[in-house]
């Protein structure tokens, strides 16, 4: 295994010719081809060039991951090229810098490409005319309800009449009423009115999550967005046309009037649904979760994610979250029954110990585990979440963390192997101590209450024979988890964990990819942080030293997994870091 | 799927595409064929034509929306089309689609074609008919009538049997 750590997901391109353009009378040096929507190289246009120059172009139908369409007009700006003579050589000036030959008309930033020695102007004072009336034109029919809106703070309509826009409308006519609250599909909910059919969300469920169902129909004013009649919009991706649409049209049945943009607090964290791990935004107001939005990594989800992942944050504030910390069905304190367990496990002869540990845990918390893992001298293993995968992101492994549990050492090539022989130790009582981290050994033994489970959306298919009966047999039962199940109901000690948004960890995707989150809410009770109990336990069993910080937990454990070597907390940056699996 | 397409139909739909080269440009052809055939467009024709052309229904919804020309409903037996453009306009059109409204229990104000409930006559408004000399004009199906007036309008329902 090599410990090579790159931040680079693809080698190096082959160098491409950079051509001198001007924006604004800076000059910059960009490249003359650049990745499209699609990762093709294609001629850079102007409004990239202007992107590279920190200048912003207003646009809405533009969106870097999604074709060129071009039709919202937005993105007007004037240019020039360099004047050519009759020997079609340049004019100079008479200062030596070449003649610009200012073109007579606008052209639409987002698909005119650059030519050398181009200048670009987006400030001056017919491109803000040109952006004031095309954007009067497209409020014409708006409803300008903004009030009422779920788009409001975060609208692009709102954002450029702030700087292009008039305080009063011109327009004394009688406005076109298009339908309503028009139910697109199970997801997405449609206003016609607010729509200035942009097309993002027909070009995005076309050409990247390849279900041509969007179309615009009628005619002249009346155009709508719409599906065919009875085939309603539904596929996985369906909410990211909410995300891409830059106005009020397309939203969220899930989020919709749940909350006003501007109240989210939003948190860089990693979708924990598929061994993908998309990253994410989380939207949360006063401890609760409101939405999840994908966020741009291009080694990873590009700008998107499923609708599966996106929904699935209710349970973290399921009110029957595990709160308190149980001794023998008795509430406890952390320090009494850490203090107790840590004797008991001191205690424990070799090999009488076996962790299960869970996929669904960070880096640090399955290293911290490893730890005891080696000072018990315990078997440990995983449980498999295997379902279905898809061609766009959904991956078939259902856990966030499966190459973390094996690079630290917690489960092998495939998950699950072990159980038998821990199955088997128990039953010969060779094994009296287990430890469980997040998962329902009990629901995972008895096949028919599997799929009744509502708690995440993975179909599991991993079976093994670890029933109640059995562990009632263990001396010592000690079980972690978020929410209540049949494995912590018989649990002697239970010790109440946090999801992922309630802590800071890392996770390594199906790629190998090292990313890390952060905390969005606190954990309800007295649920704690796993990495933070662990790391008591294992001073306590061990003597090694505790991590106060999440930071020096992860840089501690980049040292001594070889996977990890040579990563820092801080090198991994929003997007994180590719290692070698 | 409940549309039955005849056989000539089916040839003739495969030589229009066989015109293009992509099948999608032969939407609009194909959907003629089908109108002419069957007098309007249903939803499962739509569907027949987006499978004929590999295409998803929503592509060749989005063309039949955009004609008025191309029906969505059945039409009447006979489709009363009144010219409004400009000369017909100031020669009585207005009040000639008025008349026919009023005679076959229509609502004249009703934006698009309307069809009687006994589904004989569709009334509806179109642009220029070309004969802007003898306005108001009309046209009852594939034949075209000049200088219609009230009484000659009546004739023109009455004959229709």
């Amino acid at each position: 295994m090599s410990t090579a750590a790159t931040t680079e997901t693809k080698p190096a391109a082959p160098a491409i010719e950079k051509i001198k353009v001007k924006v604004d009378g800076r000059e910059i040096e960009v490249p003359r081809l650049i990745a499209d929507w699609s990762g093709k190289l294609t001629p850079t246009t102007m409004i990239q060039a202007c992107e590279l120059a920190k200048t912003d172009v207003p646009h809405y139908c533009w969106h870097p991951k999604l074709p060129i369409s071009g039709n919202c007009r937005m993105c007007l700006v004037e240019f020039g090229t360099p004047a050519l003579g009759p020997d079609r050589k340049p004019v100079m000036n008479p200062d030596g810098t070449p003649k610009i030959a200012k073109s007579p008309r606008p052209a639409i930033a987002c698909a005119t490409p650059i030519s050398p020695g181009m200048e670009i102007y987006t400030k001056t004072p017919a491109v803000k005319q040109m952006r004031e009336g095309v954007l009067e034109s497209l409020l014409i029919n708006h409803p300008l309800d903004c009030p009422i809106c779920d788009q409001a703070g975060e609208c692009k309509l709102q954002e450029y009449s702030v700087d292009y826009g008039q305080s009063q409308s011109r327009f004394v006519e009688a406005k076109v009423h298009k339908p309503k609250a028009v139910d697109l599909g199970p997801r997405i909910m449609l206003d016609a009115e607010r729509c200035i059919l942009c097309t993002r969300c027909i070009r995005f469920t076309r050409d990247v999550a390849h279900d041509d169902a969007l179309g615009i129909i009628n005619r002249g004013s009346y155009n709508t967005i719409a599906t065919f009649p009875g085939m309603p919009f539904d596929n996985n991706y369906t909410l990211n046309t909410v995300d891409v649409c830059p106005v009020g049209a397309l939203t969220s049945k899930d989020f919709r009037f749940q909350m006003r943009a501007w109240f989210l607090k939003e948190t860089k964290s990693v979708c924990t649904s598929c061994a993908t791990g998309c990253s994410i935004l989380i939207g949360s107001r006063e401890e609760k979760i409101y939405r999840y939005t994908p966020r741009d990594n291009d080694a990873v989800n590009a700008s998107w994610m499923c609708d599966a992942g996106r929904l699935n944050y209710k349970w973290i504030g399921r009110a029957d979250r595990l709160k308190d910390v149980l001794v023998r069905g008795q509430k406890s304190t952390w320090t009494a029954a850490l203090n107790e367990v840590s004797d008991k496990l001191k205690q424990a002869p070799a090999g009488s110990v076996a962790i299960i540990a869970s996929a669904r845990q960070t880096n640090e918390e399955l290293w911290l585990l490893s730890k005891l893992k080696a000072k018990l001298g315990a078997v440990s293993d995983s449980i498999a979440r295997i379902g279905a995968a898809d061609k766009l992101l959904v991956c078939d492994d259902k856990n966030p963390n499966f190459n973390g549990a094996r690079l630290t050492g917690m489960c092998f090539t495939e998950a699950g192997i072990n159980l038998a022989q821990i199955a088997n130790g128990i039953e010969q009582g060779k094994i009296t101590t287990l430890i469980v981290f997040g998962e329902n050994l009990v629901k995972h033994g008895v096949s028919a209450k599997v799929l009744g489970e509502k708690e995440t959306i993975s179909e599991v298919v991993e079976q093994h024979s670890l029933t109640a009966e059995l562990l009632a047999k263990l001396d010592t039962l000690i079980v972690s988890d978020i929410l209540p199940n049949e494995t912590t109901k018989l649990a002697h000690y239970v010790l109440p964990g946090c999801a992922h948004a309630e802590k800071r960890g890392t996770f390594t995707n199906t790629d190998g990819r090292v990313q890390k989150f952060m905390k969005a809410v606190e954990a309800p009770g007295d649920a704690r942080a796993e990495w933070e109990f662990l790391h008591d336990l294992v001073h306590n069993v061990t003597g090694q030293n505790r991590f106060v910080t999440i930071e020096g937990l992860f840089n501690q454990m980049a040292k001594e997994v070889s996977a990890f070597n040579g990563l820092t907390w801080q090198a991994l940056g929003d997007t994180g870091v590719t290692v070698q699996i | 799927m409940s549309f039955q397409p005849t056989s000539e139909l089916e040839a003739e739909v495969s030589e229009l595409i066989s015109h293009y080269p992509v099948k999608r440009a032969a939407s609009l052809m194909v959907l003629h064929a089908i109108q002419e055939q069957f007098g309007w467009i249903s939803s499962d024709a739509v569907q027949w034509t987006a499978k004929k052309l590999e295409l998803q229904p929503i592509n060749v919804f989005e063309i039949l929306t955009f004609y008025p020309m191309l029906r969505q409903e059945p039409q009447g037996k006979y489709a009363i089309k009144v010219c409004r453009t400009l000369s017909c306009a100031l020669g009585g059109a207005y009040e000639l689609h008025q008349h026919f409204c009023a005679k076959l229990g229509l609502d004249a104000h009703k934006h698009g074609p309307q069809t009687t409930k006994d589904g004989k006559f569709t009334v509806e408004f179109v642009e220029c008919l070309a004969s802007c000399g003898t306005a108001p004009v009309m046209m009852v199906g594939e034949k075209f009538y000049e200088g219609v007036s009230h009484q000659k309008a009546d004739e023109i329902v009455g004959g229709c049997q």
